[in-house]
């Protein structure tokens, strides 16, 4: 479909950091799933996690990642306005992430139920907040890729660039799937 | 276009569809864990094909040759540290003698 | 207020002990000479512009080696004042120094050895060699090459810097085992400079992986098919593979331990749910693989100078390739075995052990290929083919060490015991180091064009082999009689003190073995004359990096070559080699000094995080995005050497056949 995706050393190279990327998390999954029941007298997973927050969250990263998705598609087709909105887009709604998440954290903090609490609060906060530093590394990603298309124009430099920062966003919603399913899903169901 | 509005639509059943699992409790125990696990498999395959396209690689498919070894690696890692610290936790905390006896198969 | 500017930094940090003192003064003084020699002799320009800001990988590789060089001997001696402590400390007699000063030392020999000498030496060798096996110009991502490097030396600093600042390094071991390594009970910044130099240095190393990843995937000469790859490429292709997998977890795992020393976290705290044990599930299953991202090039190097020297095709090169891919495959699987007596039931314990032997199959069988390439060969008994054939008697010796380790039950006996300490020596002496020394000789008239002078080569191979079982059959002993490693005192009745002295004499005639290295070296560049190789091919080479001039030119081969099997030089050797009729333009990658920049930030961010600066790390943090930033916006990286240049130099330095 976009060949870009898929030839030349650039886009593989980032690939198999995004993949060293995963495997990051996966040490933080496998630290979270060890520690989770560790409360030690605190807060347990079902007594903190407000889960229609959550799910608002999930839809405005799964939105974000579509937006993405429809700016890379006017990227392949040289739109360079179109591509500057759904970018655009796409950086409001991260932001709107991101803000959320951290009033949720701020709300834990506030009630004294942060990262010093328990071994849980620890593994949770450094999961979740490490998710949400690579949205906010994306977040800046953004702003440099929206200047060098407006200064430079869709260039195949320019867009081998956004071809990965694209790869990156989808992954980071990938991620947050399996953080929304194993973290917060979970630990209200079980 | 169409095949991001596709993935995009997917996405959203699935999710909605292991949220409301969990809310409604329509399932319960290892069975609802089961149920959203399989979803957001589900999904992960749903992006990796609408948003990513990874089939259309050509030539040696090192992208999912990649992909694949790190599915492993983080199988390997993190259902080994489950399985491991859940040992020790069990063997840590020593409930009584006939749970013991009893998951060890050991007859007196 | 002071506070804010300088965090925990005081004037007491400054050194005044003897051994702070001492290595303050000997690195002032190393660094002043090194200044007053630049300056004198007005190379400063010389050095930014040809070195430190290149990105060709073989000057890359050869700063590596220097920094691995420099790092040796600072590892080499702690190893002896180690020993020199062991002898002494025994019965009334307290040695040379307290508990809390050995066991900084020791943890320092174990990271420096581990991180910055076989890494080092590897990345170098990688560096060098790799790019010319397959037939490319450059690596896939130059930039990235000498921002790995810069990492890494950014590194190697923070681990000496205590010597300056702080006065006290981690005394935890070398992996800085959780609850011990936690605030609690380490509270000075001996920890932070141990997590730091390891944060900086493994992410260079992760860098590395991925581009020497790409490199050997995507940058073949025309023809070179995975299975005409030199047996070098293979094994560095693993060893990078695993790089990838598991410095990830290295990083997150010291990152978690840094979290609950800087934030209060409580991962591995003995308190409020921590789990110390985590720590130690997670540090292995990134330190087992990591010593086969050690061994494993070395194997490759090992098969590289077997096949040349008994100038035969290597015996069952698939059998190989799959015997590297199995030990690569099999080698996260078997992380529980260093920590079998944490308490882990029967199952759990018996997987792990029977994973740890299986292992032992893949590795086996590369050993029989290399015997069976040389049955029959023509041998020629050069050192490289000395270091590896004492490197199969020493590491299948200690291989049936591991064997034994492997089973649990034996494993209750031996763990941390001198045996142990004796194993793992063998193996990462044995096989990593001596395949890197193997690699050094065998490649030395490549990168210089110089030989090296065989007789003192078989001098100091000599003294190796013999020192190191000195120094290290002791050791097996005093395992079995119950000598627990890290022991900094013991009783005179144990009747221990005569094998730790017999020990340290094996130690100094590994000694007087490095020192004829040097010696080696040395006389070899001062008779260059006598001992220069112009055919750039004095081995009777069979791989591509011996198609081009020795010392290399910086486009490495004037036209890529075609490859149309395996050992391709060999080949086009049989066929007869031809000068090529024309040149044509060859693009390379510019200098620059980006990597430097980010490395700057990132010591400065690790420096800051140790003494908790906090307005220096958030000006490093974002000194090092800005870097990154801006180097994003550079689109003119690379340049072109005219066609007519090429043929100009071609004929001055062409190989003389």
């Amino acid at each position: 479909m976009h060949p870009e995706h898929n030839s030349g050393k650039y886009i593989f190279g980032f690939w198999v950091y995004l993949m060293t990327d995963l495997i990051m998390f996966a040490a933080l999954f496998a630290a979270f799933a060890a520690l989770r029941i560790s409360t030690f007298g605190g807060p347990t997973m079902k007594e903190i996690f407000d889960l229609p927050q959550i799910m608002i969250e999930t839809l405005i990263l799964l939105m974000s990642s579509f937006t993405c998705g429809l700016a890379m598609l006017a990227v392949f087709r040289g739109k360079k306005k179109l591509s500057f909105l759904w970018f655009g887009v796409t950086f409001i709604l991260g932001l709107a992430f991101l803000i959320l998440e951290l009033s949720e954290f701020r709300h834990l903090i506030n009630d004294g139920q942060s990262w010093t609490r328990s071994a849980f609060l620890s593994s949770y906060f450094a999961l979740v907040g490490t998710h949400g530093l690579h949205i906010a590394v994306g977040l800046l990603w953004i702003l440099v890729g929206l200047y060098q298309i407006k200064t430079r124009g869709l260039t195949p430099f320019i867009s081998s660039k956004l071809v990965r920062f694209s790869l990156f966003w989808h992954f980071l919603d990938i991620v947050w799937i399996f953080i929304f399913t194993f973290v917060y899903l979970m630990g209200v169901a079980t | 276009m169409k095949k991001y509005t596709l993935g995009f639509v997917l996405s959203i059943i699935l999710t909605l569809a292991a949220y409301f699992a969990v809310v409604d409790k329509f399932l319960s125990g290892f069975n609802l864990t089961l149920l959203i696990v399989a979803l957001a498999l589900v999904q992960l395959c749903v992006q990796l094909y609408f948003f990513l396209h990874l089939d259309a690689e050509e030539g040696p498919r090192w992208n999912l040759s990649a992909l694949l070894a790190t599915a492993g690696m983080i199988l390997i890692l993190v259902a080994g540290s489950i399985i491991i610290m859940n040992n020790l936790k069990y063997r840590h905390n020593v409930p009584d003698t006939k749970t013991i006896l009893e998951n060890e198969a050991i007859t007196k | 207020m002071r506070e804010l500017i300088f965090g925990k930094l005081t004037f007491d940090a400054l050194p005044h002990e003897w051994f702070t003192e001492g290595g303050t003064f000997f690195m002032t003084l190393t660094g002043l000479a090194l200044v007053i020699y630049l300056t004198y002799t007005k190379r400063w320009k010389w050095l930014w512009q040809t070195w430190m800001t290149s990105t060709d990988p073989k000057r890359v590789g050869i700063m590596y080696m220097v920094v691995a060089s420099a790092m040796f001997f600072r590892g080499a001696l702690d190893a002896a004042i180690i020993w020199l402590h062991q002898s002494l400390s025994s019965g009334s007699n307290p040695g040379i120094m307290n508990a809390d000063h050995f066991q900084q030392i020791f943890t320092a020999h174990g990271d420096i050895m581990v991180f910055f000498v076989t890494m080092g030496f590897l990345f170098g060798l990688l560096n060098y060699i790799v790019p010319l096996q397959i037939g490319a110009r450059d690596l896939a991502f130059p930039f990235l090459n000498t921002a790995g490097f810069w990492l890494y030396a950014a590194g190697a600093m923070l681990i000496n810097l205590f010597f300056v600042l702080g006065g006290d390094f981690a005394a935890t071991g070398w992996l800085a085992q959780a609850p011990l390594s936690e605030l609690q009970y380490s509270p000075g910044v001996g920890v932070d400079y141990w997590i730091w130099s390891l944060q900086v240095s493994g992410l260079g190393t992760l860098l590395g992986g991925i581009n020497f990843l790409v490199t050997i995937l995507k940058m073949r000469a025309p023809g070179m098919t995975l299975m005409r790859m030199p047996m070098f490429v293979w094994t560095s292709l693993c060893s990078m593979v695993l790089v990838i997998s598991i410095f990830p977890i290295l990083t997150i795992t010291i990152t978690l331990l840094w979290l609950d020393r800087y934030f209060g976290m409580h991962f591995f705290t003995t308190g409020f749910g921590g789990n110390p044990m985590l720590y130690t599930n997670l540090i292995w299953s990134w330190g087992h693989p990591e010593v086969y991202v050690l061994v494993l090039p070395a194997f490759g190097i090992y098969s590289e100078v077997v096949a040349t020297f008994s100038q035969k095709r290597l015996a069952g090169y698939g059998s190989l390739v799959g015997g590297a891919i199995g030990v690569t495959a099999f080698s996260v699987l078997v992380w529980l075995h260093h920590f079998f007596t944490m308490g882990a039931n029967a199952d759990v314990n018996a997987f792990f052990g029977m994973m740890t032997m299986i292992i032992a199959i893949p590795t086996g069988v590369q050993v029989f290929n290399w015997l069976a390439t040389m049955y029959r060969g023509r041998i020629r008994f050069t050192t490289p083919m000395k270091w590896f054939l004492g490197f199969v008697s020493t590491f299948t010796f200690g291989g049936m060490a591991g064997l034994l380790l492997a089973s649990p039950a034996a494993d209750f006996q031996l763990h941390n015991s001198l045996f142990l300490v004796a194993h793992f020596h063998t193996m990462i002496i044995g096989g990593a180091l001596f395949g890197i020394f193997a690699g050094i000789t065998y490649w030395f008239p490549k990168v210089t064009g110089i030989k090296l002078n065989e007789r003192l080569g078989t001098y100091a191979f000599w003294c190796w082999i013999v020192g190191f079982f000195t120094a290290f059959v002791p050791l097996y002993i005093l395992g079995l009689m119950g000598a627990t490693r890290r022991l900094d005192h013991y009783d005179t009745a144990t009747g221990w003190q005569k094998l730790f002295i017999t020990s340290g004499v094996g130690l100094l005639i590994i000694a007087l073995g490095t020192a004829i290295q040097v010696i080696q070296i040395v006389v070899s560049i001062r008779a260059r004359n006598k001992n220069r190789d112009e055919t750039g091919d004095p081995w009777n080479g069979r791989t591509l990096e011996w198609a081009t001039s020795s010392p290399p030119p910086h486009y490495n081969f004037a036209v890529i070559p075609k490859v149309e099997d395996r050992d391709a030089f060999w080949v086009m050797k049989q066929k007869g080699l031809t000068k090529p009729k024309r040149y044509e333009d060859i693009t390379l990658p510019k200098n620059t000094a980006s990597g430097i920049y980010l490395s700057i930030c990132a010591f400065l961010v690790g420096f800051a995080f140790v003494w908790h600066i906090n307005w220096l790390a958030i000006a490093g943090i974002i000194g090092g995005i800005a870097v990154v930033i801006i180097r994003s916006f550079d689109e003119e990286t690379e340049y072109v050497i005219p066609a007519a240049e090429i043929k100009r130099q071609e004929e001055r330095h062409a190989p003389r056949t």
